[in-house]
């Protein structure tokens, strides 16, 4: 567990840097980690961020991409292309969340 | 009369039943397992069918055989759990009321679920070895294949035993050298992680061991279907990945009526605590293996852990204490390597798998992520040991919980493989 510097903040984060405390997270701190990894935040990310934040709250746990078409109603295609490659570890990136655990 | 009601027959329920059923007094407690077989299958064979190393008989024996005397066999599908009132709707419409209930019906295979996969190509050029039928069918394939590109494929993660698709390219990779044929074949590993493996240090070390065979990866890929015309596997990126013969591992989901009884998550697997495998919303509620949505592998090991766990909990919820034992995610798998080696891993929620000697430090015999001779004699021996000793609820000399002794833990570093967003 290390500290970063995100948009002037001081944030928690893992070796990988996803952010680790659900509560340091912001809509500025969203918008540089998505620049980070070189996306620029449009409304259907914001709508996948969102439904992943209030998902986690409730569930304490990163939804899985299968979860994440089937109970948020965003189709895995579209998730492919606003967050291209490994859509499920660069939502959850880019929403502060833990990396999702889904392979063990 | 209190009755425990165990949905399933597989490594952990027929376990259960039979580490429970001499403890428990047969005056005060009935049990009944629920199945819709007749055969309990040894799982960890199905690799070794298609390279005509076991044959179906080694690994299929009558369920009834391996449940003790006082266990009630109720043969029947399930259709439903109403748990707000404590009752089992049986297939046809048969009510069985129960005061404990263990959900152990395991993980299936759905090739239903991917768009193509049950196409005109099903069992001609796409097999599967996750079933009895379709490594048997995989065989015959086998036998008369005369070389190509063979791609083997992990649909969605977790699936049943995470590194068999390993296990099954290894052996595939050994299995056209013997025949002579190896330069004929092209081997391409397609998996949705982005790696060999899930854990760090297994998976550079497995990794290592794909390219050591000339056999390609294709990682982070998740397939939206398979084209049957073109004999190519379809991503939902539109990468598009084509073969001659097509190993997949199918969407892996538990029973239906855990769907429909409102039970399960989004592939029907029941949430449960991790440690002690109770429903947060039922405390009369258990589920155990693969059924479970715990975030370790679904793996005989895990469940059989587990089962160890469960069962000494249970016994102090019958004698009216609290349960104190508690489930660490303890899974241990042989990765057979081909050319009669086998390497060992051992891991839990919180250790990935390191190298080092199991079950005992310095002296082993077994070592741990590498591949050796004595490991292979150890997953073939294992057979007998499953039917002999662990389905029917004897001791085995290992640990339940994960030891560190004999591990090198100066391995235990995640920064010599440096994973990206």
């Amino acid at each position: 567990m290390t500290l970063a510097t995100i948009a002037d903040k001081e944030v928690h984060v893992d070796a990988e840097g996803f952010m680790t405390e659900y509560d340091e997270w912001s809509e500025d701190l969203a918008n540089q980690l998505a620049a980070n990894i070189g996306i620029e935040l449009t409304e259907p990310h914001w709508k996948t961020i969102r439904f992943l934040r209030e998902d986690f709250k409730e569930n304490g746990e990163t939804p899985t991409l299968r979860r994440v078409t089937a109970a948020g109603g965003i189709p895995t295609k579209e998730l492919f292309q606003l967050f291209p490659k490994k859509p499920a570890k660069k939502m959850a990136y880019v929403a502060g969340l833990p990396k999702p655990v889904g392979c063990v | 009369m209190k009755r425990l009601v165990v949905l399933g027959s597989g490594t952990a329920g027929t376990t259960i039943v039979n580490k429970l059923r001499p403890k428990l007094d047969p005056q005060g407690w009935e049990i009944v397992v629920v199945d819709a077989a007749t055969e309990h299958h040894y799982q960890p064979g199905y690799l070794f069918v298609p390279f005509g190393r076991y044959d179906p008989s080694d690994i299929v024996k009558p369920i009834e055989k391996y449940l003790p005397k006082g266990v009630a066999f109720r043969r029947s599908a399930v259709e439903s759990v109403d748990p707000g009132r404590n009752v089992v709707v049986l297939d046809g419409g048969d009510e069985l009321g129960y005061d404990y209930l263990v959900i152990a019906t395991g993980a299936t295979p759905r090739p239903d679920q991917t768009p193509g996969m049950l196409g005109e190509e099903w069992r001609r050029s796409v097999f599967d070895f996750y079933t009895l039928e379709g490594a048997t069918a995989l065989a015959e394939k086998l036998e008369s294949w005369e070389g190509g590109r063979l791609v083997v494929h992990i649909t969605e993660m977790p699936i049943k035993c995470p590194v068999a698709p390993l296990e099954f390219v290894f052996l595939a990779d050994s299995y056209f050298k013997e025949r002579g044929m190896r330069d004929r074949v092209e081997l391409v590993y397609v998996t949705p992680l982005d790696g060999a493996f899930t854990k760090p240090v297994a998976a550079g070390r497995l990794g290592g061991m794909l390219d050591d065979r000339q056999i390609s990866m294709e990682p982070d890929f998740y397939i939206e279907r398979v084209n049957n015309e073109t004999k190519a596997l379809v991503s939902y990126d539109e990468r598009e990945i084509p073969f001659d013969l097509l190993v997949t591992v199918p969407l892996n989901m538990g029973a239906e009526f855990i769907a429909r009884s409102g039970m399960g998550n989004e592939l029907n697997f029941v949430p449960v605590d991790k440690e002690t495998f109770v429903s947060p919303k039922w405390p009369n509620v258990f589920a155990i293996g693969d059924a479970a949505d715990l975030p370790t592998s679904k793996a005989g090991s895990s469940a059989h852990f587990a089962v160890e766990v469960f069962t000494e909990n249970f016994m102090q919820i019958a004698r009216g204490e609290e349960m104190t034992h508690r489930f660490d995610g303890h899974t241990n798998c042989f990765v057979e390597s081909g050319d009669g080696k086998a390497m060992l891993i051992d891991f839990n929620y919180d250790v990935q798998p390191l190298p080092g000697k199991y079950p005992y430090p310095v002296v082993g015999p077994m070592k741990l992520l590498e591949e050796t001779t004595i490991n292979h004699l150890g997953k073939m021996g294992f057979k007998w040991l499953y039917w002999n000793a662990l389905i029917p609820g004897r001791k085995l000399p290992v640990s339940t919980r994960m030891s560190m002794a004999g591990k090198d833990t100066t391995k235990d570093t995640t920064k010599d493989i440096e994973v990206k967003v």
